[in-house]
């Protein structure tokens, strides 16, 4: 069953078309990657699935019910979290604030009051000792190394425990010792219950850890299947050499 | 969680420091007027709390969201014309009754401010600025030319006590701005410490970014824009009472909104503290030099000259500057290597030390 449904989608920015009529589908369950050259659309996918930019045109469809033009953070409310390329951080809040920070259908009091906080920063603790950066609870954002920002911030989406994760280039710019945690990590929480699509430019990270992989280019999904399967096809390698 | 290493170490000794001072900054306010019952100090008092107050209120929104309004003395001479008017209208008896109104005057500020910020918040950075700025001559010129309803230019007279008398009058009003500084203190500590506080400093960092992780931007941002007017509105009613004439120039008084703001940086942007210190510092300051310079308006140069000396000294205001000062020593003091987790960047809002129980939370 598709937890994440595209349908017809579309996005243009004055003539230029970011996204054409694409349709792709996450499974429940899975690790979906999705890849493409440079400006095949691949984040802009993203941003209309997370309610950054409205669609022209299409559906998006979040366990069988539409999500287009929603705002961002009633989207996230209904369990779908994102990251950001160079991931994205509060500079000024301490890396515990930034797990704090995520909110998921809280009510008045849950906002003003401060007793859930007990458990919340036990839940954030824990969180960061998975992520093996609670020695930095305590240090401001900006402080943090790039690595540690990434690890953060995946750490900071997870509070809200999203059923879908949307990873923009989450290997970018780490080093291969931190780039297998990461996907270490991404397995585990695959493992319990949380669905994710990842745009990647490091094919070694997605073969290795994506059960399905989804083909962009120009702004349409051009093929999809494992990656054995998306690694022979003649159509993506045209796309990716240009021939 | 305490008790983990690794979140931020903070000495018994510097709360109880701050516990004392904070008693005794309480103690001196509350018995001033026993102490020094004078018109002369009661009035600079008055207008020192007065400030707090504002500087306070004003950093709710400014201060944690980073959305600087400049505009603010909108709802200081709202607030003050509507208490004004309703002391008319209603045929308030003077003396303590009309202080029961003030809370309405800042239920009617806190309408007005839904509205203006309704559309202020739709913009960002400088536009939000100009637009603040915008609506504060938009009413500074309906109270100058609404002539039926303000008395326009003439002015608006309000009713005052006549059994206040000698050293004695200034007192009432000096323990209502106090109250209203005090309210705004509380309120803006309970925020700075709840979830929603955490947004609005997430707003501050990152807009796009606190909207991805759920916080609702709009609401949240409307929420802390309302509550510092509603504060500010009341405060101005308590103002427009003491003064007694209320003029549209001098209440929708764009001097009025801009010193709230510098003072809210001076003691230190978003912090607890510094509004309170920024306030304390250059009001009096402020009203020495106008004393002394009288109406050659040169306090206004003396001012602007104190205020340029710090920026440069302490860019960031006095609070985060000291408190990173004192971090420093504390780091040298302790060795290189028990200098905490805590690292302080150029860039760091550097409030003051963590309560022990937000071990690890950078904002108290």
């Amino acid at each position: 069953m598709s937890l994440l449904e595209i349908n017809d989608l579309s996005k243009r920015f004055g003539g230029v078309v970011a996204v054409d009529s694409c349709s792709l589908s996450v499974p429940a369950g899975s690790i979906t990657g999705l890849i493409g050259p440079n400006g095949s659309g691949k984040t802009t996918v993203f941003n209309l699935v997370t309610g950054f930019i409205a669609p022209d045109g299409g559906q998006v469809r979040y366990k069988a019910r539409s999500i287009a033009g929603l705002n961002p953070d009633r989207i996230y409310g209904l369990g779908i979290g994102r990251t950001f390329q160079l991931a994205r951080i509060f500079p000024r809040l301490t890396a515990l604030e930034n797990m704090l920070v995520p909110v998921r259908r809280a009510g008045l009091r849950a906002l003003l009051s401060q007793g859930q906080w007990g458990h919340e920063k036990e839940r954030a603790m824990e969180m960061l000792a998975f992520m093996d950066i609670s020695q930095v609870a305590g240090t401001l954002g900006g402080a943090l190394s790039y690595g540690q920002r990434k690890l953060l911030e995946l750490a900071a989406v997870m509070m809200a425990g999203p059923e879908l994760v949307l990873l923009d280039e989450p290997a970018g710019g780490v080093n291969p010792a931190l780039l297998e945690r990461i996907a270490e990590r991404i397995r585990q929480l695959n493992g319990q219950g949380t669905t994710f699509l990842l745009v990647e430019h490091n094919m070694g990270f997605v073969m290795n850890l994506c059960h399905e992989v989804v083909v962009l280019h120009q702004g349409r999904a051009i093929a999809k299947g494992t990656p054995n399967e998306v690694r022979e096809n003649p159509a993506v390698l045209d796309a990716y050499l240009g021939t | 969680m305490s008790g983990t290493p690794t979140l931020a170490i903070r000495p018994a000794r510097a709360t109880a420091l701050k516990a004392f001072g904070l008693a005794l900054l309480a103690l001196l306010a509350l018995l001033l007027p026993v102490v020094a019952p004078d018109p002369a100090t009661t009035n600079m008092a008055i207008f020192t709390v007065m400030y707090v107050g504002l500087a306070t209120s004003w950093n709710i929104m400014g201060g944690y969201t980073g959305y600087i309004s400049l505009g603010h003395a909108a709802f200081f001479g709202f607030g003050a014309y509507s208490f004004g008017l309703m002391l008319i209208h209603f045929n308030v008896t003077p003396g303590y009754p009309p202080f029961a109104l003030v809370p309405v005057a800042g239920l009617l500020t806190a309408v007005l401010a839904v509205g203006i910020g309704w559309i202020a918040l739709r913009t960002r950075a400088a536009t939000f600025v100009i637009v603040t700025i915008a609506f504060m001559f938009m009413l500074q010129l309906l109270g100058e030319n609404l002539v039926e309803l303000t008395g326009g230019g003439a002015g608006l007279g309000l009713p005052y006590s006549h059994d206040w008398g000698g050293d004695f009058f200034n007192i009432p009003y000096y323990y209502a701005m106090l109250a209203l500084a005090v309210l705004a203190l509380v309120i803006s500590w309970w925020i700075r410490r709840s979830k929603f506080g955490l947004g609005l400093l997430a707003i501050r960092d990152d807009e796009d970014k606190a909207l991805a992780v759920g916080v609702p931007t709009r609401g949240f941002k409307l929420t802390a824009f309302v509550i510092s007017a509603l504060l500010v509105g009341m405060i101005g009613a308590v103002y427009g009472y003491y003064i007694t004439y209320l003029y549209p120039q001098f209440v929708f008084d764009p001097l009025i909104g801009i010193s709230m703001v510098l003072m809210a940086f001076f003691g230190g942007l978003g912090t607890l503290s510094g509004p309170v210190i920024g306030a304390l510092l250059l009001e009096p300051a402020q009203l020495e030099f106008a004393y002394r310079l009288g109406a050659s308006k040169l306090y206004l140069v003396f001012y602007a000259a104190v205020f340029l000396i710090v920026i440069l000294l302490l860019p960031r205001g006095i609070v985060p500057s000291v408190a990173d000062l004192v971090r420093g020593w504390r780091r040298r003091q302790m060795g290189p290597t028990a200098g905490g987790s805590r690292k302080a960047p150029a860039a760091s809002a550097g409030e003051e030390p963590p309560t022990p129980a937000q071990q690890g939370l950078a904002s108290p």
